[in-house]
């Protein structure tokens, strides 16, 4: 009981905080578009991670392969090319 | 194969994230000090007026947070898709600090931003400064785990590559945390973050005494901030001393570029700027002994002696470490689990040669020279910025404690100025540290052209436009935001009505 009592407190600490915004308020809308543009539309369409979906050991696999293949394509590559 | 074009468009993407990052993050971290301060005067002085300067620098630090908010969040979106086999190779050791640095970030900031917006009237005095206090605290421990992650890309310890798992595995968390790259990265930055709010405090405190409105409130955030900015200003010259030796010790090559230092040897010559030089003074500030070796390009490539014995490998000799590396690391994995006594003997040779596993990826010696140019003279801006605002400071609080500070509109429109500045000093601080240390995304052991994805490079030019669309309208609204809050002014206690009437 007390501890809701607490944790009711803390959250209209909050609540009433934003309720009484002035200034603030529009940078609020302002950091909720950013996380909107970060995380709904950078992170879904243009960022998707090159090892997602695999587990440890493919990753292993995945990695040591291009480490190796890297080095190895060296000697013969073209120029302007790593 | 793995194209050119991508591994720079790759690069100026993140250099592009990055650098628009650290304009948001050394304001934060000096406007907390300062505000911070303020606040403590208002409590120990009990002086309302304190109040009400100290609440409209957390404004003003409330508008630089919230736009700055979740820009870093992109940097690591791009080490998961554009730097992927860096993200995998590095293994915990970069994810723990950063993970740390998430949850400081997190609980920390969120906790006492909020009671230093929404507490003032809700809380009590000393609970409400030690909330403003951990504010700062808050920031500058989450900017020291990410130094540590960056220090050890610089610098890596504490750590031992695994070739079944293909990443370092931390060894000795501690040596990675007390890395003397990243403890002395970790003072300088945030030091210099002091200085950044200092400079802003102090330009826009001008622009009031310019138009000759909230004069007490200008000079006091003058008073304050000149001596925060000047204690910072200081010490970031006695950690860039401590810098250049690490840098010396650890990365000689980004050293000599910044000096442009084609043929070392003793009593090298500190270049102040191309033909103008200071014997020895080089090898004072690298070394502490003005007849300390310094190494240049061309000794760095060919190998070379210092006068005490010690030998510098060559750039073939290295590379040809890092092809054996890279060779036991191809016959490990062929070999593990068909031919358990090659496996490791290919094991041994690679731990042998580990320390130069990326040199294996050096098809010239030349690449390992990053663009002078690109280091020289931003280390020169950064200096000479840093001498400047300095020199700007000390003439400030000289004249505000002479009370003439509101006479000298030359100093008032030059504080103006020295805004831009010094973010400038900042911008070139960090391209010197970046720049300086290409090839290597790890310094030594993995360059970007083995770090970077195979990915399209249209798909990294397309995503690079658009970080520069979106962080440009986003700093544009904040400079639009930020100049309306200084329009507006602090808010007016009881002699400024008296004054009114």
């Amino acid at each position: 009981m007390r501890l809701w009592t607490e944790i009711s407190s803390v959250v209209r600490f909050y609540v009433d905080g934003f309720r009484n915004m002035t200034w603030g308020r529009p940078l609020w809308y302002l950091i909720i578009l950013k996380l909107v543009i970060l995380f709904a539309v950078l992170r879904v369409f243009f960022f998707e991670p090159v090892l997602a979906g695999r587990t440890d050991e493919q990753k292993s696999d995945f990695v040591g392969s291009e480490l190796v293949d890297r080095s190895a394509v060296q000697a013969d590559e073209c120029p302007g090319e790593y | 194969m793995v194209d050119a074009a991508l591994i720079g468009w790759s690069r100026a993407q993140f250099a592009l994230t990055a650098c628009y990052h650290w304009l948001f993050v050394p304001l934060t971290l000096g406007l907390a000090v300062i505000m911070a301060v303020m606040e403590t005067l208002y409590v120990v002085r009990k002086d309302d007026f304190w109040k009400r300067t100290a609440r409209f620098w957390q404004k003003i630090f409330g508008i630089n947070f919230a736009v700055g908010i979740a820009t870093g969040i992109i940097l690591e979106f791009e080490f998961g898709t554009n730097w992927s086999n860096y993200s995998w190779f590095v293994g915990d050791i970069f994810g723990a600090p950063l993970a740390i640095e998430g949850i400081f970030a997190f609980f920390m900031e969120a906790t006492f931003v909020a009671v230093m917006f929404f507490g003032w009237d809700k809380v009590g005095k000393k609970f409400h400064l030690a909330s403003t206090w951990l504010t700062g605290i808050g920031a500058s421990i989450s900017a020291l785990w990410i130094l540590v992650a960056n220090g050890w890309m610089q610098h890596p310890v504490g750590m031992e590559f695994n070739p079944d798992t293909v990443r370092h595995e931390m060894t000795d968390f501690w040596a990675v945390v007390s890395n003397p790259v990243a403890v002395t990265k970790f003072f300088h930055s945030v030091l210099s973050g002091w200085m950044t709010g200092a400079i802003v405090v102090i330009g826009i405190s001008c622009w009031y005494l310019l138009r000759k409105r909230d004069v007490r409130f200008a000079r006091s955030s003058i008073k304050v901030a000149s001596i925060v900015g000047i204690v910072g200003t200081l010490a970031v010259m006695f950690t860039g001393d401590g810098s250049a030796v690490h840098v010396a010790r650890y990365q000689p090559m980004k050293l000599a570029a910044a000096e442009g230092l084609e043929d070392g040897g003793t009593r090298a010559p500190f270049s102040i700027v191309p033909g103008v030089e200071i014997p020895g003074m080089l090898s004072f500030l690298a070394t502490h002994d003005i007849d300390g070796f310094v190494p240049g390009i061309n000794d760095l490539l060919e190998g070379y002696v210092t006068p005490e014995g010690v030998a510098g490998l060559s750039a073939e000799e290295k590379i040809a470490r890092g092809d054996a590396a890279l060779d036991a690391f191809r016959q490990y994995r062929e070999t593990r689990d068909t031919n358990p006594e090659a496996a490791a003997e290919a094991r041994k040779i690679l731990e042998q040669n580990v320390d130069y596993f990326g040199y294996g990826y050096i098809k010239d010696k030349e690449d390992l020279v990053p663009d002078v140019w690109l280091v020289y003279w931003p280390f020169r801006i950064m200096v000479g910025l840093g001498c400047l605002l300095l020199l700007l400071m000390v003439l400030v609080l000289w004249f505000e404690h002479k009370n003439r500070i509101e006479q000298m509109r030359w100093l008032q429109m030059a504080s103006m100025v020295s805004i831009p500045l010094v973010y400038i000093a900042g911008q070139a601080g960090w391209i010197v540290a970046e720049v300086g240390r290409q090839p290597w995304a790890i310094q030594d052991l993995l360059p970007v052209n083995a770090a970077v994805s195979s990915l399209d490079k249209g798909a990294v030019m397309t995503t690079f436009f658009i970080f520069v669309a979106v962080f440009t309208l986003f700093l544009a609204i904040e400079i639009r935001i930020m100049l309306n809050a200084i329009r507006k002014g602090p808010e007016k206690g009881p002699e400024d009505a008296v004054a009114g009437e």
